[in-house]
């Protein structure tokens, strides 16, 4: 048979009355896929190259180009969609495992758009965030089973706390910044992530890729993670770090290891991994050293050991069917935090059909995970952090109306820096500077800018969470958290209210 | 005064700044009109050097101790009182070349439209902010007192 051409996914448009040959977009695309012809005086566009990244449209000065989605279609069928096609000639191509980048992008229910807030009306009145204090400062980390007062008068004036409280990690929002490593993304999207969480006061992952020297003065305001692969872990690292962060699993790839190309692998990331320049770093499906909880818990208690007991030591897992048991075992384990990471959370690198096929949506698990930790009396030993797919600060207030402690974001804080989730971060060739070594690119993220719209950020979504907790009559995140009365379900089944521990709109206290 | 800074390590080349400068310097100070129907076109006074993937874009630094004062005979280049920058008075330029010859960045260039004269960065006379710097996407160069 002859070898099928594969249809390009997008269309570039070009306006040729306003195209003025300038070549911003040639001298741009990382893709190659505009082409100045000199004789001509005219720029081409291969269509066939184009990811769909948006970086030409944004910079084209006259604003001539539109990337659009290719309109070429096939005959209809429910089964057989244009999307499969693609891979099913991609593969026949090439024999291997197709590769994707960030969450999952196949439309199964989003329970966050089925869920709705509450509201004082009468009865209870509303506080205006504008003129009365709102508290949104979290702690993570274990907390006493009860507290222990001394001395003081009847009143209990003077008395002081006799309980030793474990570590905490104080954050200004409950909102920290997901693990990516430095090799998945650049330095200077690492620098933008740490400075964002050293101003606003909170905290941001390193992922499985170590710390780079330059990262370290802002320790206080990093978790550092100790994944399967054992990457850039060292003494020194778990010192820097304000937590440690075991990471089990992904939740856009459960169940396997990680993958950073060798491509990717630069002089800096190889010192910062310790591994050599331009091996492709691959992180084993297990940790080889955990196949039990118990397993789980000597890897805790050695780097609480290591720490000196000085720093919260949590597990990141990703959200499976058994996820609520899983988490239960991870805290009994010792972990101070668990991370739970859904089916919607992103990666720089992951096999397509399992990002697309593996895992369960996060609004089921925090659901599950929280009841399962009440129902067994152990809810305060660990804060619950979870992760996957948040994109406004209301699916962030509803997840914490469910009962996280905290959440991660990762993509929405890679929107911030540009990103326009064209999914090819295994490329390497990230135009906007993010998830590439390329020195041509990296230079295309300026941190001071970065770090600057991830404040805006933080402080906008803080500023709406406080305005929405105003609403409900609440001045401080703490009497939010597991309010699961604050929450209203619509369009869902019994099951899914039953799991979800909400009430359908329409039903009164 | 206040001067354009270069931030090389964030330049990406995008050659933003030529093409804003070009259109400030036009006649129409309309883009496509200023690409698609003046001709000759007016040069940008601003261009990004590149060599491997280190770019930055380089115009007339307005130095303190300017070799092409010196060497104007006819008075044409000055320095403006109120922003410091070095301006090329048109009317008075008879084109001998020589501020071209002694500028140690080569940022000086031979007009390509109207009179034959020098062509070189004015800092934008009436525009609060360069437009270089206004259009820079990365902030690779900016606009501060120095």
């Amino acid at each position: 048979m002859a070898k099928v051409p594969i249809a390009p996914d997008f269309i570039v448009e070009r306006d040729k009355d306003k195209c003025i040959s300038c070549q911003v977009c040639c001298r741009m695309c990382s893709n190659d896929a505009h082409v100045y012809d000199r004789e001509r005086d005219q720029v081409d566009t291969l269509s066939g190259r184009c990811v769909g990244c948006h970086f030409c449209e944004n910079f084209c000065p006259t604003g001539a180009l539109t990337v659009r989605q290719n309109p070429s279609q096939i005959r209809q069928n429910a089964n057989w969609n244009q999307q499969m096609l693609t891979w099913v000639a991609k593969q026949a191509e090439t024999g291997g495992v197709l590769l994707t980048g960030m969450g999952c992008d196949q439309p199964f229910p989003i329970y966050w758009d089925h869920i709705l807030l509450n509201a004082s009306q009468v009865t209870n009145p509303s506080i205006d965030p504008l003129r009365e204090p709102m508290e949104l400062r979290t702690y993570i980390g274990r907390k006493p089973d009860r507290l222990e007062l001394a001395g003081g008068s009847d009143q209990g004036k003077g008395a002081r706390l006799k309980n030793k409280l474990e570590k905490q990690l104080v954050l200004q929002t409950p909102i920290l910044f997901s693990a990516m490593s430095y090799g998945s993304i650049s330095l200077n999207a690492c620098k933008s992530l740490a400075w964002a969480a050293s101003e606003f006061g909170t905290f941001y992952n390193t992922g499985e890729g170590g710390l780079h020297r330059d990262l370290y003065p802002y320790g206080a305001n990093t978790i550092v993670q100790v994944a399967s692969g054992r990457f850039g872990v060292h003494m020194e690292y778990l010192k820097a770090g304000a937590a440690i962060e075991i990471k089990i699993g992904q939740g856009a790839k459960p169940g396997i290891g990680g993958h950073l190309p060798g491509e990717k692998v630069d002089e800096e990331v190889s010192r910062t991994r310790m591994i050599p320049v331009g091996t492709d770093a691959l992180s084993p499906a297990p940790h080889h050293d955990i196949y039990s909880i118990e397993d789980l818990r000597q890897l805790i208690y050695a780097l609480k050991e290591a720490t000196r007991y000085e720093k919260p030591v949590g597990v990141k897992i990703s959200a499976v069917h058994n996820v609520a048991p899983i988490a239960t075992g991870v805290v009994r384990a010792g972990a101070d935090f668990v991370t739970i990471d859904g089916l919607r959370g992103g990666t720089g690198a992951a096999p397509t059909v399992i990002r697309n096929n593996v895992g369960i949506p996060i609004e089921l698990a925090i659901a599950a995970v929280d009841s399962r930790l009440r129902q067994e009396g152990i809810r305060n030993h660990a804060s619950v952090i979870a992760a996957g797919g948040f994109r406004t600060s209301g699916d962030i207030i509803k997840a914490i109306a469910l009962g996280a402690d905290a959440v991660y974001i990762g993509t929405a804080a890679l929107v911030a820096l540009g990103c326009h989730l064209c999914q090819r971060c295994y490329t390497g060739k990230c135009n906007w500077g993010i998830a590439t070594q390329d020195p041509f690119l990296t230079k295309r993220l300026n941190p001071t800018i970065g770090a600057r719209r991830l404040v805006n950020l933080l402080r906008a979504w803080s500023l709406e969470i406080k305005e929405m907790m105003g609403g409900m009559g609440i001045n401080a995140i703490e009497s939010l958290r597991g309010n699961r009365e604050a929450l209203r379900g619509v369009g869902l089944s019994d099951t899914e209210l039953k799991i979800l521990g909400i009430k359908p709109a329409g039903e009164a206290w | 005064m206040k001067r354009i800074v270069i931030h090389e390590e964030y330049c990406m080349g995008c050659r933003l700044c030529e093409i804003h400068c070009l259109v400030q310097h036009s006649k129409s100070k309309q883009i496509i009109k200023a690409y698609k129907g003046e001709f000759p076109k007016p040069l940008p006074r601003v261009l990004v050097e590149e060599q491997g993937y280190l770019s930055f874009a380089l115009q007339c630094r307005h130095c303190e101790d300017a070799p092409c004062l010196e060497a104007c005979m006819t008075g044409s280049l000055h320095r403006d009182a109120e922003t410091g920058a070095v301006i090329c008075h048109e009317d008075k330029c008879v084109g001998c070349w020589m501020c071209i010859m002694v500028c140690p960045l080569g940022v000086i260039a031979r007009r390509r439209e109207g009179k034959k004269a020098a062509s070189k960065c004015d800092l934008c006379a009436g525009e609060k902010i360069p437009v270089c710097v206004q259009h820079c996407p990365n902030e690779a160069i900016t606009f501060e007192e120095r």
